[in-house]
């Protein structure tokens, strides 16, 4: 059974957002890297790109699939995590500890329509 | 199977050669490149004899699986047998000899063959006319969704920029819509494993070039509601596309034309029996409806008033002058129906496509002739039923109604032992069959995809059924010998994360 972590809140195509202050940080799920399976190349945004709540912002790729991520909130890239382009594979080893991106928050009442981590199992055990 | 893994660059010896060359003539001609184009050093070649090359290749032959050794139920690709007597009419010296720039007077019989080729695909699609120029199926997809983009531009209709494409798509089909610069908009499956029709309704106005469809779809299932979906879809002024992908169940029972599409490509290489790729020679013909049809790519061949063929190459031939205005594209003036060739969506491929291919694809089809061509899809539909209801104790199947040509199963029925898709396909190595179609679609965790195609006997059949149950019991009696699986083939399991994070392309590379 894929982990999930208390306090963060989460998307419906399985991004995971941590708030700090007005910044949203964002990385997948334990459940995501465990259906995508072992991690070839994580496709981030750059600094500065202004991104729409549900817009895509990257990709993950695996050895049996590429799969689109969805920003959960709208705002601005302030930083990425460069450790992932030459080491994807740390969303396997800890999806949680290995965040993806972080945004400075245009609206966080967005935050309002993500799910919590109890209502999210819920959505991964129909899935 | 003998073990020979070794590269052509393993065997070279200094100095060894197959071959003399003649002395270079030319080397006057080197001095007048620019200094940026030439070598710094001598290419490194492997340098080998004749017989070399000859046990090499033979040997690496020997390490290939294909349909002619053995049943190969890969889904989505329809791997059918080839009939060998394609490669003799292909090979024929009248058919290979010739050359893409001769005279259209000297090559009407080919030219000839090339719409006759066109009008059988029309009578089996229901299209009213085809290209055959486009060189795969994805470029075939590419080529009519130009056709699709230059029908709304030749209206002045320029809002319509948006594809609709369901989510089990092949995944060819958003690629090419983006290739083609048009944006992707994604509708829903419902769980039936069908596009949903209430999903697909909010989603169509005046931005909708069209939907991208393939029926039936990639869970082997036929689109039921085509009719309404193709009524709703012109009603807002967008067209039908039809990724012919999966047309061999359909051949000669049911007609895309007839069902409302406006435009689709056909895979020469899995319902018409011309080679699987490898990235080799491939022909994606597209069929459009006769409102498109003055839009399809250019060159095309144009049967003139007194019956010769020539090849048209969008050069407008309908002004006074006897060369024609010159114009190319709607510069002209002509109608956006003129079938001259000025309204095409331009040109893209060289010549008019692979010949070669196309040659193999009316061989084909003359020699099953109509009524044998009405057996293929009946007979692939009946194998993979038959597959399916005889597996579906062993193997979870998701939706459980009669499927066409193919069909996924979501892993085993009891995955208790943590037994998964890729660790069943590994083990039909050692079995001696091909692997299914895995992790596709994408609508399950673990999908594996069974396509028997119409060319295997019930034999053939009961064995892989027969395999397929023993593996379902191996997986709880003894997982781990599916876990490290294969253990026959002359490579054991092969680390694909490791080759996809850390690619080795160059032999120079290896150590």
């Amino acid at each position: 059974m894929a982990k999930t972590v208390e306090g963060l809140y989460y998307s419906e195509s399985h991004e995971w957002v941590k708030v700090e202050g007005n910044v949203a940080i964002v990385g997948i799920t334990d459940f995501a890297q465990h259906a995508m399976g072992d991690l070839s190349y994580v496709d981030m945004p750059e600094v500065d790109d202004e991104l729409e709540k549900g817009e895509e912002f990257g990709a993950v790729e695996s050895v049996k699939a590429a799969s689109d991520l969805f920003c959960p909130v709208s705002g601005t890239v302030v930083e990425i995590n460069e450790e992932l382009e030459d080491a994807p594979e740390l969303l396997n080893v800890d999806a949680f500890a290995n965040w993806i991106m972080k945004v400075e928050m245009s609206d966080p009442s967005e935050l309002e329509s993500l799910m919590d981590a109890a209502a999210y199992e819920a959505m991964c055990a129909n899935e | 199977m003998k073990y020979y893994d070794k590269l052509i660059f393993d065997l070279s010896k200094e100095g060894r050669q197959g071959y003399s060359l003649p002395a270079n003539r030319w080397t006057a001609t080197v001095s007048e490149l620019p200094e940026s184009l030439r070598r710094s050093c001598e290419p490194v070649l492997p340098q080998v004899s004749e017989l070399d090359v000859v046990r090499h290749y033979t040997n690496l032959s020997q390490m290939n699986f294909g349909v002619d050794s053995g049943f190969y139920p890969l889904g989505s690709c329809t791997m059918k047998y080839n009939p060998k007597i394609n490669e003799e009419i292909a090979a024929m010296p009248a058919f290979a000899g010739l050359h893409p720039l001769q005279p259209a007077s000297t090559v009407q019989g080919a030219l000839r063959l090339y719409k006759d080729l066109s009008h059988a695909l029309s009578a089996i699609t229901g299209m009213a006319e085809f290209t055959l120029d486009p060189f795969a199926g994805a470029h075939g997809e590419l080529t009519g969704l130009m056709v699709i983009r230059q029908y709304h531009i030749s209206r002045g209709d320029l809002k319509r920029t948006r594809i609709i494409v369901p989510d089990s798509a092949h995944g060819t089909n958003p690629a090419s819509a983006a290739v083609c610069g048009l944006e992707i908009v994604q509708v829903k499956s419902n769980a039936m494993g069908l596009v949903d029709v209430e999903d697909l309704k909010p989603l169509l106005d005046d931005t909708i070039a069209g939907i991208m469809m393939t029926n039936p779809n990639t869970l082997g299932l036929f689109e039921k509601d085509i009719k309404e979906i193709a009524a709703l879809v012109h009603a807002c002024g967008g067209l039908l596309y039809y990724d012919g992908a999966n047309m061999n169940p359909l051949m000669g029972v049911v007609r895309p034309g007839d069902m409302g599409f406006d435009v689709l490509h056909l895979n020469l290489h899995k319902t018409f029996s011309t080679p699987h790729g490898g990235g080799g020679p491939g022909a994606g013909p597209v069929g459009v409806a006769a409102h498109l049809a003055s839009h399809l790519p250019v060159p095309k061949v144009v049967e003139a008033e007194d019956g010769t063929l020539y090849v048209a190459d969008g050069t407008c031939r309908c002004a006074v002058s006897e060369e024609g205005s010159g114009a190319f594209g709607p510069a002209c003036g002509c109608a956006p129906e003129c079938m001259c060739g000025c309204q095409s969506c331009g040109q893209i491929s060289g010549f008019m496509g692979n010949f070669g291919v196309l040659l193999r694809a009316y061989t084909y089809i003359l020699m099953l002739g109509k009524q044998n061509l009405k057996m293929v899809g009946p007979l692939a539909v009946l194998g993979a039923n038959y597959i399916k209801e005889s597996l579906k104790d062993c193997y979870r199947l998701p939706i459980p109604t009669v499927c066409k040509h193919e069909f996924v199963f979501d892993g085993l029925a009891d995955q208790s032992t943590g037994v998964t898709t890729l660790d069943i396909a590994k083990r039909l190595l050692d079995y001696g069959f091909h692997a299914p179609t895995i992790y596709f679609p994408l609508l399950f965790h673990q999908s594996i995809m069974i396509e028997p195609t119409e060319t295997e006997s019930k034999e053939t059949l009961d064995g892989f059924i027969e395999i397929m149950k023993h593996i379902a019991a191996e997986a709880l009696s003894d997982p781990d010998s599916l876990k490290t699986a294969p253990h026959t083939t002359p490579v054991r399991r092969l680390d694909e994360t490791t080759a996809a994070r850390q690619p080795v392309l160059k032999f120079s590379d290896l150590s």
